[in-house]
């Protein structure tokens, strides 16, 4: 087993005096994709700054390829790594073929193997055809795409993914998905932060959930349900109706479980030792889905359902 | 399909002049797709100042020996040197610096803030030394420039484009706004360019704003071109020329710690 690609323990990030990283600890191991959850504000992109040497941390221990983070190890790290970041910040002014030569040449690249790798790059991201466009004439998903063939210009040994696919309609979604399934299958190690959590459970091998600057849980997606939710859902409608609510909640109670109520829904999850079909059967008549568990209500279930912005 | 990335063999990271040339080339690589609108701006209005100012109101003025625009000539060559640079190094590299997020981009590369700084300051400079050369060429032609020291105003121009360009970036680093340019334009580089020596010897104003011009470096920059197309160029212009150089120390060191605190936070 080789070195963990990204060790991070105790690590915090002051500014001023509010801690929005307060004490994270995780690794990332070779190969591996790894996730970083949790609603905005939880911190997770602060940490991905510090591990991409754009902010300096207040403490902890950081190391990124066995190297300490800090300023005489930036550009040793940051030769290695690759960064797709949140906000689009690609060259306007620059054919999309410019845009990836010009960052080559940051990396100290010859012309002649940029040139080379940005034709691979092209074909990687679907954008051949686009070679020449100018950036401001690409949709959202090719942009996307283009931003992540930049990130892999260095070749890197670990790609840093910072909601990749926000604000991405389904297709365009699904391809950049397909495309880092592609590369985590070559052996990129990726770190990826996201709320969406389809994305964390197609894609991560284990991932946080981070929350106000702490981790609330880590683990595989599969095992987080497994511990967090149970392996179903069932979710009682009851409409605009307290008395309703009310009848339903008494209904499950005894079957144990999770049991949450909404405005409008009971929501059951079924960890635990709960009688499915019993609860099932008590609930017969009621208009209800009864589902698998996600990431989702994970995620819902540690963080809460109150809005954050 | 091979995308895939293997620790293949270690580049050595690029040493400050190299990792400035990329940066440098790809501001000038983004220029190349407007250079005509730009170009008419960097070139259009120092020529136009120097004929209106130089031949209209220059009938005007009696310096006893040298003719206004002769006069003139040096002044509105260091000027469109200082302007082209302090233009580029202030709303070019803020908008790189905010709204594009170039610099960040740049910044996740081996290139350090070091090294960024210095590329935009070469290429501000590198703007300078289009619009002054545009001068120089018009100024040969008009008969105003009679030494062969003239061949050398290239060089001077860059120096004065590194100077405005390190300290265009100073003042970019702190902008929240482009609004806050207008204060410096005002403020600064308008008072440089009626207080350098652009359109009248220095020698003319009270001791002390005399004082206060030696300080500005427009003024060093003037001496040093009005030398050179006069050909009165002597050891003194050194004196001059390390005055710059050692402004661009400052200023620089001052750019890559405040654009370093403003991207690396």
């Amino acid at each position: 087993m080789s070195a963990p690609i990204i060790e991070v323990a105790g690590l915090r990030k002051r500014y001023g005096t509010s801690e929005v990283v307060c004490g994270v600890d995780f690794t990332v191991e070779a190969s591996e994709c790894f996730g970083l959850l949790g609603p905005n504000g939880a911190g997770k992109t602060t940490t991905i700054r510090m591990i991409t040497c754009f902010s300096p941390m207040t403490a902890g221990r950081l190391r990124v390829f066995g190297l300490p983070v800090e300023p005489v190890n930036y550009r040793a790290i940051k030769a290695r790594l690759g960064l797709a970041p949140q906000e689009e910040n690609l060259d306007p002014d620059l054919s999309v073929e410019m845009n990836l030569l010009v960052y080559a040449s940051y990396f100290g690249i010859a012309r002649a193997e940029a040139r080379a790798r940005v034709r691979e790059l092209l074909a990687f991201a679907a954008l051949t055809e686009k070679a020449t466009a100018r950036i401001g004439t690409l949709s959202g998903g090719m942009k996307r795409r283009l931003v992540l063939a930049r990130a892999l210009v260095n070749r890197p040994e670990l790609l840093v993914l910072d909601e990749p696919t926000t604000g991405l309609d389904p297709q365009a979604r699904h391809l950049v998905w397909e495309r880092l399934r592609e590369l985590k299958r070559s052996g990129v190690a990726m770190l990826l932060t996201t709320h969406y959590m389809e994305e964390a459970a197609q894609l991560c091998d284990r991932l946080v959930v981070m929350d106000h600057g702490r981790i609330v849980t880590e683990g595989a997606p599969a095992a987080l349900i497994e511990r967090h939710v149970g392996r179903e859902v069932i979710e009682v409608a009851t409409g605009d109706d307290p008395a309703r609510r009310a009848r339903v909640l008494e209904l499950v109670r005894p079957h144990g479980g999770r049991v949450e109520a909404l405005a409008d829904a009971v929501v059951i999850h079924t960890n635990g030792a709960v009688d499915v079909r019993g609860m099932l059967a008590a609930l017969a008549g009621e208009e209800l889905v009864h589902r698998r568990a996600t990431l989702e209500d994970v995620f819902l279930t540690l963080t809460g359902r109150e809005l954050r912005e | 399909m091979s995308v895939a990335t293997h620790p293949t063999a270690r580049r050595a990271t690029l040493g400050l002049f190299a990792g400035a040339f990329r940066v440098w080339r790809r501001d000038m690589e983004s220029w190349r797709k407007y250079y005509r609108s730009s170009l008419v701006g960097a070139l259009g209005e120092p020529i136009l100042s120097l004929i209106a100012i130089g031949y209209g109101l220059g009938k005007f003025v009696d310096l006893g020996g040298v003719s206004y625009a002769e006069f003139l000539a040096p002044g509105i060559l260091a000027s469109a040197a200082m302007n082209a640079a302090s233009f580029e190094a202030t709303f070019g590299s803020f908008t790189r610096m905010t709204e594009q997020k170039t610099y960040d981009a740049i910044l996740a590369t081996p290139i350090g803030i070091r090294e960024l700084v210095a590329g935009d300051v070469l290429w501000a400079a590198s703007k300078s030394l289009l619009s002054s050369v545009a001068v120089l060429v018009v100024a040969t032609c008009a008969g105003l420039v009679h030494s062969a020291w003239a061949l050398v105003l290239p060089a001077v121009a860059l120096l004065i484009g590194v100077v405005f360009g390190a300290m265009g970036l100073v003042v970019a680093s702190r902008a929240q706004a482009y609004d806050f340019f207008t204060y410096y334009f005002t403020l600064v580089i308008t008072v440089m360019y009626l207080f350098s020596g652009v359109f009248f010897p220095i020698e003319s104003l009270p001791a002390w704003a005399r004082a206060v011009a030696w300080g500005m470096p427009l003024t060093h920059a003037v001496t040093i071109v009005r030398a050179c197309m006069a050909g009165r160029v002597g050891p003194v212009l050194l004196v001059h020329v390390g005055v710059l150089v050692v402004m661009i120390g400052l200023a620089y060191a001052m750019a890559v710690r405040w654009v370093g605190r403003r991207l690396i936070a």
